[in-house]
């Protein structure tokens, strides 16, 4: 242990988020990431101004005399699809499903991973055993087939949640397959993670002395909790929100490249990558920059929880 | 936390137990009617009705999660809505191409991944560690379908070193394992790091340098040996995510394995034999971490059962 310690960059004595910013890997991917965020919000005003082609437009210009999809040339800066639509343009457009849809989801399993992990941790005894059997077992499935199930089932039923006998519409749910439901879908497959790392952290914040002598002095549960013990596991939370987000992000393609991820037209990385498939020897493009778009994304991520962890979390380093 | 080997038995069958709960509920607890499904939009009233029969879609739900929970008890997972093949005789005819393809994988990873893991944590911090690091990190953010396409065009059509796809023997199976050792020799060669970088601070580590044992034996009869204790668990718990890759890579090679079979019936929303593959992977994943867990105990003798 000791080693780690002192190989680390001595955040503490100039100020956790000095040692941070100064970490390599938080540069390279907290940049790459404010690239794409800033990308994604501006995508619209891009258009406007004329650098940027409408996603879902289908250019006449756009295919050759074969009806083929064209190659990257100066015209399309990386060619068009087969319908036509300029590939650079969809990809661009791409981020914003991706980084919406993945940043819901990481938000969506990072509350339910909070609360059942402070829960769990907090009141121990039977409780706990019963969380944690249950969050084993939700870790026994790939994320991605439990994803799938529930992501067959979005078929566009109505379900009513209200009594046969009353009119209560206004309860009724359709599931359907849209940004809202694939959030909440790979969100409720990827909270296990963070209740593991959330529970651990509480156990052993719980028995240190300002703890025990903050509830000596007579404070609530709730004060404990929400003053004392979740300030002090933030940094492991949001480590582990920013790599969990890398997941949901290849949950999110991966479910597009399984034809059930935000429906067509939208311009999804994953849906991209299947659709241009069959032309992948003549046009290559329509499989390789979507799916460079998806590494470089995932990976920005990845580099920034590593680099968070090295710097706020040097024993857990790894 | 470890628990005897009987409560962790009991443990895995509630498990299993919740997740045929969760996929008859996921099947049948949605509106529209499968017979319908099954039998297709212009089917005769009569047709509908004998179906209903047959799969008691009549019945209080209650009572068919007793019927469906009875057949998985005698191992039928149902019959798929497009083929009428029996699902758990698809997933048998299946398994030997997927179980070759994860073994072949998994030595592929670890032969990479074990020297990576000791000599970065011998070099911990130097350039050689942070480009592992970083190497280990872009390998993590590979999606497996798109890595796989891209190994396939260049390695098998460009360079034709390897067959572009199909399942005719050992070679076939190759790029495939090569693509999933790809994707998870990073996260394991950080793992063995971390584990090793852990051993080599402890004080046995630290006795046997004391007393002069050679830097070979010190890193892998004192250090590799002990620190491939979690990372076998960690190998046993991960099965679940090897097979979410492995459905991927059988897709783009076109392996007769149980993942090709998955993304197959997601296309063609064929609902059982979804809920049978999710059903057979958890029925692997339970069995991958019970002999984990009996390997645990003879790998390191120390550590006694607590209930």
């Amino acid at each position: 242990m000791a080693n780690h310690s002192l190989s680390t960059s001595g955040a503490e004595s100039r100020g956790w988020l000095g040692g941070v910013f100064r970490n390599r890997l938080v540069q390279v991917g907290g940049g790459l990431l404010l690239l794409l965020v800033v990308v994604a919000l501006t995508a619209p005003l891009w258009v406007k101004v004329g650098w940027l082609r409408d996603p879902l437009q289908q250019f006449p210009s756009g295919l050759d005399d074969d009806g083929m999809p064209l190659l990257a040339d100066g015209k399309f800066l990386a060619g068009t699809d087969n319908l036509g639509r300029d590939v650079f343009s969809r990809v661009v457009f791409g981020t914003r499903v991706s980084l919406t849809v993945g940043v819901a989801a990481m938000l969506t399993a990072t509350v339910i991973g909070v609360v059942m992990g402070v829960v769990a941790g907090f009141r121990g005894g039977r409780l706990d055993l019963l969380l944690m059997r249950f969050t084993e077992m939700n870790m026994t499935l790939p994320a991605i087939l439990l994803a799938v199930a529930f992501a067959g089932v979005m078929d566009g039923h109505i379900v009513h949640l209200h009594p046969g006998a009353l009119p209560w519409h206004w309860l009724d749910v359709k599931l359907e397959r849209g940004m809202i439901s694939l959030f909440c879908i790979i969100g409720f497959v990827c909270w296990p993670g963070m209740v593991r790392v959330v529970r651990a952290q509480v156990l052993s914040v719980k028995e240190r002395e300002y703890i025990l002598a903050s509830r000596a002095l007579g404070a609530s549960d709730a004060r404990l909790i929400f003053s004392h013990i979740l300030p002090n596991i933030l940094p492991t939370i949001i480590i582990t929100a920013v790599m969990l987000t890398a997941s949901t992000i290849m949950l999110e393609a991966g479910l597009g490249y399984l034809g059930i991820g935000v429906p067509a037209p939208a311009p999804t990385w994953g849906s991209m990558i299947t659709d241009g498939q069959p032309y992948f020897i003549t046009a290559p493009h329509l499989v390789i920059v979507p799916g460079a778009a998806i590494v470089l994304t995932v990976l920005a991520f990845n580099l920034l929880g590593q680099g968070l962890q090295e710097v706020l979390e040097p024993k857990r380093k790894g | 936390m470890l628990l005897s080997f009987s409560n962790r038995l009991f443990w895995s069958a509630v498990t299993l137990l919740g997740t045929a709960v969760l996929t008859f509920f996921l099947v049948n607890a949605v509106p529209g009617d499968v017979a319908r499904i099954i039998a297709g939009p212009k089917a005769s009233a009569d047709v509908i009705k004998a179906i209903h029969a047959k799969f008691h879609l009549d019945e209080p739900i209650w009572k068919r999660l007793g019927y469906h929970l009875n057949s998985l008890a005698h191992g039928d997972l149902g019959q798929s809505y497009i083929t009428d093949q029996p699902v758990a005789e698809a997933i048998l005819t299946r398994l030997p191409a997927t179980a070759a393809l994860s073994a072949i994988a998994i030595v592929l990873w670890m032969l990479l991944a074990v020297p990576l893991g000791v000599l970065t944590a011998k070099y911990n911090g130097t350039w050689f560690d942070r480009s592992v690091l970083v190497l280990a990190t872009f390998s993590l953010s590979l999606p497996a379908f798109w890595l796989a396409r891209m190994l396939q065009y260049w390695l098998s059509y460009k360079l034709g070193w390897f067959p572009v796809a199909g399942f005719r023997g050992f070679a076939h199976l190759l790029l495939p394992a090569g693509t999933l050792a790809l994707l998870f020799v990073g996260y394991y060669a950080r793992l063995i790091h971390s584990s090793m970088m852990e051993v080599l601070n402890s004080a046995y580590v630290r006795a046997a340098r004391a007393k002069g044992a050679s830097e070979t034996a010190v890193l892998f009869r004192h250090g590799l040996r002990n620190a491939m204790i979690p990372v076998v668990t960690i190998l046993g718990m991960d099965v679940a995510g090897l097979l979410g890759g492995v459905m991927f890579v059988e897709n783009v090679f076109a392996l007769p394995g149980i993942g090709s079979l998955a993304v197959q019936s997601v296309f063609n929303l064929d609902v059982p034999v979804i809920m049978g593959t999710v059903m057979f992977s958890a029925v692997i994943v339970v069995a991958a971490n019970l002999v984990v867990d009996v390997l645990y105990r003879w790998i390191d003798p120390r550590i006694k059962t607590s209930a």
